[in-house]
């Protein structure tokens, strides 16, 4: 599989880009003291690249930005929201009106929690969108059967269904479009790890297809089990870009952040840093990560560019 | 299932308990009235030419003197057997009173209440789908206004506009003056409930929309509509899958809690209408020492309020899966 997937590696680098995000930014407009409007700015600086026939994980800790991410794509920030920076999709500008064109069959969400789900609504209706037709029925019988959910489980409503089984439902909503690009928030907590091997399994056969996959996860190990490459977030800024295989060794990576990940793995010891994410009214200036770096210095307070090293990007003054 | 009756009996007994605090609290209301009887019934000159013994049996008759705990206890023994009593003002059995006002009462309730019901329903529903947008500032701009507006101004202003100037719709009562009981038609009493009922609709109308409004939007923010929107869903299939699925439970809740308002609305607009309904019966049986007919109409109209509330706790047992069906499982 190892072998397989590098020679993969090769292929993509000639592949056609699905999804370019450059430079977003998202921030809201917050009532601050009095009627005096704050702006909040959650994410900036965050840059991704998704190619055809990709696995791209997203790693970062709680509050890093990535379902913000996820809802940028698909248009559904909140209104008190605003998007900075640039979105490419298929090579042309991915505005609201493109998304809401695209989203529900050639892009798809996977969303972070069962709470996506109408309560009210029966599972099969749901994921059908409330269509009967036998195209879709045929589609939704194929997908529970793949998913080892009975068929009885489309009469159910969502809570009389275990935590797992909602998350093959909510899995399964990405299914019954013709994806070319799938986003998927959090897919598999809760999910026993046979299930988590065929859903990824499922990532990788839709990839393979010629879809681009964006999976946003906390966990970096199952990131590096199943992606190509992995996006690292800190902070709502992505601090590093880089293979999977780079993941090998921590002098292969490239931000004093990604490092940090690689020796809390267990393999590696679990080792620990101490402090936490700065939140965002607190933000230092320039590198999120200075106060907790040992390699900062005092040009790490200015501007930061994302350059390209060893062929991975990094947002960090002192690494060659 | 089981729980499903015991849920009912539970209901039923704070049903039987709550009357019996209101009978009690609507009895003594009567009982410490400043209101003389004999004065405000029989007036004040008829009063003077009547000799000791008359005004000794009219004494008796309307109760006065009579420790009111006495008079509650053979009101409630009789009540219980079925017996409403005897109405003093009109001298017919209470319960036949109260059947006719009911009859009276219930076109004009229903009216505005199904009216009152489906277009706050309506409007709110569509402004809060539509937040922010004129659609949404008119409904709410409406709904405001009317909150602010006392019912009999607007029972006034009604009453100017289309039985003064525009002389289309008559000035009150259920039937036209002087006619005999068989000469009405259905058009006639249609005719003279209109305004009554129009003025109980248009300000029940406000409370609904405003309070569905509110639903809507938080139904609309939420994560399983704005899933359906990632999901390429239109506004039209997001209402029709998600939003009235959803609205319809707290709109069941919210129309049969209106019975008491439109029930409450309905003495006012029944006396500015003179319209002899049960709230204008109610009004009379008040100021003219009626205890009979004031306690069985109280009695009354808390047992249909109350019984809408119970309607709709039933109701949203069968519609709510996670009742309906949550029971079931465990
Ligand atoms: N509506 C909002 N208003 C203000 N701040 C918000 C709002 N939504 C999210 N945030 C902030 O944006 C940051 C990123 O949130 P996001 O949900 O993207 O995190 P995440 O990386 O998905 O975390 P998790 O792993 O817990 O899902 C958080 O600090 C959060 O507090
Ligand atoms: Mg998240």
């Amino acid at each position: 599989m190892t072998a397989e997937r590098q020679g993969m590696d090769k292929d993509t680098m000639k592949k056609n880009i699905i999804l370019e995000i450059q430079n977003l930014s998202v921030s809201f407009q917050q009532y601050g003291r009095g009627f005096a409007m704050t702006d909040l700015d959650v994410i900036r600086d965050l840059n991704v690249t998704v190619h055809e026939g990709e696995i791209v994980a997203a790693v970062g800790s709680s509050g890093s930005g990535k379902s913000l991410l996820a809802h940028g794509i698909l248009g559904i920030l909140p209104y008190n929201a605003s998007l900075g920076g640039r979105i490419l999709y298929e090579g042309e500008e991915l505005t609201q009106k493109r998304k809401e064109e695209l989203r529900g069959n050639e892009i798809v969400l996977v969303p972070q929690s069962v709470a996506f789900l109408d309560p009210l609504m029966k599972i099969g209706p749901q994921i059908r969108k409330g269509k009967k037709d036998p195209g879709s029925r045929k589609k939704l019988d194929e997908i529970f059967e793949g998913y080892h959910l009975k068929q009885e489980v489309q009469d159910l409503y969502p809570f009389e269904l275990s935590g797992g089984m909602n998350r093959r439902v909510l899995v399964s909503t990405a299914m019954m479009g013709n994806p070319r690009l799938v986003i998927a928030d959090e897919p598999t907590p809760g999910l026993h790890m046979n299930m988590v091997r065929r859903v990824m399994s499922h990532f990788r056969e839709l990839a393979d297809q010629g879809a681009g996959v964006l999976l946003i996860t906390h966990d970096l190990e199952q990131a590096l089990e199943t992606a190509d490459r992995v996006v690292v977030f800190y902070a709502g800024t992505t601090v590093e870009d880089a293979d999977v295989k780079d993941f090998g060794a921590e002098e292969t990576l490239r931000h004093p952040y990604s490092q940090a990940l690689w020796r809390a793995l267990p393999q590696n010891g679990f080792q620990f840093i101490t402090g936490t994410q700065p939140y965002v009214k607190d933000m230092p200036k320039g590198c999120p990560f200075a106060p907790r770096c040992e390699r900062c210095r005092e040009d790490c307070k200015g501007e930061i560019p994302y350059r390209e090293i060893r062929g991975g990007k990094v947002r960090c003054l002192h690494t060659e | 299932m089981k729980s499903h009756f015991m849920f009912v009996g539970k209901q039923l007994i704070r049903m039987i308990l709550l009357l019996i605090c209101v009978s009690i609290a609507a009895f003594f209301l009567v009982s410490v009235s400043p209101v003389d009887p004999l004065q405000a019934n029989v007036g004040q000159a008829a009063l003077g030419s009547m000799s000791q013994e008359q005004i000794a049996k009219l004494n008796a008759y309307w109760g006065v003197g009579e420790p009111a705990m006495s008079r509650f206890l053979a009101w409630a023994s009789d009540f219980f057997r079925g017996d409403m009593g005897i109405s003093l003002l009109y001298r017919r059995p209470v319960a036949e009173v109260i059947a006719v006002k009911f009859v009276n009462s219930i076109w004009l309730l229903a009216a505005a209440w199904m009216i009152s019901g489906i277009m706050g329903f309506l409007l709110g529903v569509l402004a809060g789908m539509k937040r922010g947008t004129w659609i949404d500032r008119a409904v709410k701009g409406y709904s405001l206004m009317i909150a602010s507006t006392p019912a009999f101004w607007l029972a006034l202003v009604l009453l100017m506009v289309f039985a003064v100037w525009l002389q289309i719709l008559p000035v009150g009562l259920s039937v036209p003056i002087g006619m005999e009981a068989e000469g009405v038609t259905l058009a006639d009493r249609i005719r003279h409930a209109i305004l009554p009922a129009l003025t109980l609709s248009i300000t029940g109308v406000s409370n609904i929309a405003l309070h569905t409004r509110e639903k809507m939007i938080d139904i609309m923010e939420s994560d399983y509509v704005l899933f359906a929107r990632a999901r390429g869903e239109s506004s039209w299939s997001i209402f029709k899958n998600h939003g009235f699925r959803n609205v319809v439970l707290p709109a069941i809740t919210l129309q049969f809690a209106s019975i008491s308002e439109i029930f409450g609305g309905s003495v006012l607009v029944e006396q500015i209408f003179s319209y002899p309904g049960l709230g204008q019966a109610a009004v009379t049986a008040g100021i003219g020492s009626d205890v009979p007919l004031l306690l069985g109409v109280t009695v009354i109209s808390a047992a249909i309020v109350f019984g809408g509330n119970l309607t709709a706790n039933l109701l949203y047992g069968v519609v709510d899966p996670r009742i309906r069906r949550g029971g079931a499982k465990k």
